[in-house]
């Protein structure tokens, strides 16, 4: 007997699955699922991230619907692994916000919006709001780097915290031992299989999305995004270096290396949002979990409305429009830090770690041992 | 949509490996092509569907074959396991053929991989389809597609108008256009047999046939095949003979494919309704032994066994669909089965009082068996004697017939007076019976589909040109 009903349904497709095998060259789930006979609620939570919702094994499994046997992997997965966003939630009171989490980030990025523009009205004149400020320490007229720093540190601090707690929760569901001897290994092998997006790939041809028709186009504007992402995160890095240890403020040039670092993961955090948005939206409603539509498109639209607000306030920096620009910004990346550990972030933390536990698992069966 | 009134070069009627790779070749020979697939979409392929892997001579390891399998090796395991009933012209074809087809498969967008898990046994003989049979199929569909090879779904050929063994044209019938008569240069039937076609079934095994499990899709109904035999095309293969293994009574009457089946035989005992045994259940390695117990099992008293283990056994196999029944005493296992428990109790006890010691290994014939029992059980001979007792109840699943339709090296159909056809080519399951007169060998009947697919889409299409 499972937790859930999902998980039930899980356990079901696997013991179907795990007679037929023929899946296995597909991706990482299969053959984790092989090193099993029976599952627990932790095995199917950590089946269920390391899937990549590819969608393969639905197009080529003999059993998918109409077929009396009902085989939906993606599917299935899908829902489990939502469910267990909820369940490894911190604090537990905020495993509610992924029942409606839409509603809930959009709720949180226009309160966000809100504070910084009411707040930057308030204690500024109309002439600094909308003043032209320009050269280093423009930005912090609006709004003291110090006070910056201090609130948005708190915040990102406040998610890696949250964020650290869910993945505790989930190594400790899983059965991983929690103070584990670091495992170099494991953890560059994952970094490889996440960084490329191996499981991504249908088995080589792509994934599928609104056909039968193999197309890597989701792998791509993914690559984009992610890399995009971690490029602003760059960007915002090497301008926090700048200000402390070398006492240079922003804005800086536009061939500085924050900015050239920030227009690049600009521009991949517009066009891979836009794309993951597109494909969402084509994609075949069989393979997905509809119920966390909203889910799926809030964080996409929050990193693109990221982007987009910072891009913005690139090229208007030395107008009128500055300082709006720059609450709206603030306000936007603010909601982004707080709701990280609430929201669809949180797949890429669950499926990395689920990657480490494979990649410990496949080199534990090579060598004919099992985990501890 | 395609323009069923116009005359197509080659019409293949069936939607299986054979089926698209005869498309595929004729295609890519210049013919205009037109497939009419019986199944809808979802089930289009026929047994293809539930199929893993193709056997094909090699000379050398590859990337995910283990060692070379020779076209010698090949032919000697085909003659053993066809007990000499196979066509040696036709099969030494084939098993030449087979080598390029590892190749050509793969410019047809199929993908190879490694042999499955617990199937280390064919690592070196048979390459298998990355994502199973339907993935295979997905490929070979979408490359025709592309090709400009016309397919229609639920397309149901009720009549061919042959004559003097010339085909000229098919009649089509459709869930919402209806009839319509489809004219073609050239026919290639890949339509497979009649496993799913239970009356046909029933001409020679009678009602037995009624409890028999189909393991593909009831669209294999066998009726092409039914049309040409009776339109004068020359038989081949033993009409009453299909392969039948052992699987789980608990699974669907079609299409439940290969996870319902058993393979705990030589773990344990096999009973009947009787709770009596009825064969060796140790005799020979699995492989081997698999495809007998079907036609073992359909000889019983309503067609029903039950595989008996024991708890140190459980997880020596693969894991199954279906678990097994479970009962803490052998009396309460046979109340569970609706055996009589004393019945079983007395057979069982009988069992484990023949059993000598041995040492157990079961890749090999050990030297664990029974003595002063009939039947004995000559290898893997244990005691059940560690509670839970478990069982797998099965009945035949038929997978596929022998029964074909006579051809020649180009896959030409041969007519019963013994000429060539003028036209009409077969490939597949419907024409496996010159190559497999008997017996089975796994992944053999994908290569003689996409062998004979392969040359009868080329040469059907030769024959349109001219």
């Amino acid at each position: 007997m499972h937790g859930t009903k999902i998980l039930e349904e899980a356990d079901r497709l696997m013991t179907v699955c795990n007679s037929c095998r023929y899946c296995e060259g597909l991706c990482a789930v299969f053959p984790a699922m092989e090193m099993r006979r029976a599952f627990s609620d932790g095995d199917l939570n950590y089946l269920a991230n390391l899937c990549h919702a590819c969608g393969a094994c639905y197009t080529d499994c003999q059993f998918s619907p109409p077929h009396e046997f009902n085989v939906n992997v993606p599917r299935t997965l899908a829902v489990a692994r939502a469910e267990s966003y909820a369940a490894y939630a911190w604090p537990r009171a905020f495993a509610g916000t992924f029942a409606r989490n839409g509603l809930v980030i959009s709720l949180v990025a226009a309160l966000s919006v809100a504070v910084f523009i009411f707040g930057f009205a308030a204690l500024h004149d109309r002439e600094v709001l909308f003043g032209i400020h320009t050269g280093p320490g423009a930005f912090y007229k609006l709004m003291p780097h110090n006070a910056m720093a201090a609130l948005f540190g708190a915040a990102f601090l406040y998610a890696i915290m949250a964020l650290a707690m869910g993945v505790r929760a989930f190594w400790r569901d899983i059965g991983e031992p929690i103070g584990m001897k670091t495992d170099a290994r494991a953890l560059l092998q994952a970094i490889r299989d996440a960084g490329e997006l191996r499981y991504l790939d249908g088995g080589g041809v792509g994934c599928f999305n609104e056909d039968d028709r193999p197309t890597d186009r989701r792998r791509l504007y993914h690559h984009l995004t992610f890399y995009g992402f971690a490029l602003c995160f760059a960007s915002t890095c090497v301008a926090t270096l700048y200000h402390y240890l070398l006492a240079r403020e922003a804005p800086y040039a536009w061939w500085d290396l924050p900015v050239v670092l920030g227009t690049l993961g600009g521009t991949g955090l517009l066009i891979g949002p836009i794309g993951l948005l597109a494909e969402r939206w084509k994609r075949d409603s069989i393979l997905v979990d509809e119920a966390r539509y909203g889910m799926d498109v809030a964080f996409i639209a929050m990193l693109f409305l990221t982007s987009l607000t910072g891009m913005a306030l690139l090229i208007l920096r030395e107008t009128a429009a500055m300082g709006p620009l720059l609450a709206l910004h603030l306000g936007v990346v603010f909601s982004l830090f707080v709701t990280m550990p609430y929201g669809k972030f949180v797949h890429g933390i669950y499926r990395f770690a689920a990657l480490v536990r494979y990649a410990r698992e496949r080199k534990a069966m090579a060598q004919g041992t099992t985990l501890e | 949509m395609a323009d069923l009134n116009q005359k197509f070069d080659v019409l293949v009627i069936g939607g299986g490996n054979a089926a698209l790779c005869a498309a595929i070749s004729a295609r890519r020979a210049g013919a205009s092509v037109l497939v009419l697939e019986g199944a809808p979409k979802f089930y289009r392929g026929g047994n293809t569907r539930h199929t893993r892997n193709m056997r094909c001579a090699h000379d050398a390891a590859t990337d995910i074959l283990t060692g070379p399998y020779t076209e010698e090796e090949f032919w000697d395991d085909l003659l053993r396991l066809t007990g000499g009933q196979t066509d040696e012209e036709l099969a030494k074809f084939m098993i030449r053929e087979s080598k390029d087809i590892l190749n050509w498969i793969v410019e047809q967008g199929v993908r190879w991989q490694p042999s499955l898990g617990g199937t280390l046994s064919l690592g070196r003989t048979n390459s298998f389809f990355l994502g199973g049979g339907r993935a295979m199929l997905n490929a070979l569909y979408l490359t025709a597609e592309k090709l400009g090879v016309e397919i229609v779904y639920d397309a149901e050929v009720i009549d061919l108008e042959i004559e003097h063994g010339m085909f000229l044209s098919a009649r089509l019938k459709q869930p919402i256009d209806g009839t319509s008569e489809i004219r073609a240069s050239a026919l290639v039937a890949a339509a497979g047999g009649f496993e799913a076609n239970i009356e046909w079934l029933k001409e020679y095994w009678g009602e037995a046939a009624n409890n028999f499990l189909i393991r593909g899709t009831p669209y294999n109904r066998g009726s092409i095949l039914k049309m040409l035999l009776d339109k004068g095309v020359q038989d081949i293969g033993d009409p009453t003979q299909c392969h039948a293994v052992a699987i789980d009574a608990r699974a669907p009457k079609f299409d439940g494919g290969i996870i319902t089946r058993h393979d705990s035989v030589v773990f344990g005992i096999v009973v009947n309704k009787h709770a009596q045994r009825f064969y060796d259940e140790g005799e020979d390695i699995w492989p081997k032994r698999y495809a007998i117990w079907g036609r073992l099992v359909a000889a019983q008293p309503d067609q029903i066994a039950y595989i008996i283990f024991d708890n140190s056994v459980r997880n020596s196999f693969m894991p199954t669909l279906f678990p097994p029944i479970e009962g803490g005493s052998i009396a309460e296992l046979a109340a569970k089965l609706e055996l009589d428990p004393a019945s079983l109790e007395k057979t069982i006890a009988e069992f484990n009082a023949a059993v000598k010691p041995g040492t157990f290994d079961h890749t090999i014939l050990d030297d664990c068996r029974t003595e002063g029992i009939t039947p004995p059980k000559t290898h893997w001979a244990r005691r059940i004697e560690t509670p839970p007792y478990l069982a797998y109840p099965v009945r035949p699943g038929i997978t596929f017939t022998y029964l074909g339709t006579r051809v020649n090296r180009q896959a030409r159909m041969v007519m019963k007076d013994g000429k060539p056809s003028a036209n009409m080519f077969a490939a597949g399951e419907i024409m496996a019976g010159n190559v497999l007169g008997k017996g089975y060998a796994a992944g053999i009947g994908m290569t003689i589909g996409s062998v004979f697919g392969r040359v009868a889409g080329r040469e059907a299409a030769k024959n349109a040109r001219n």
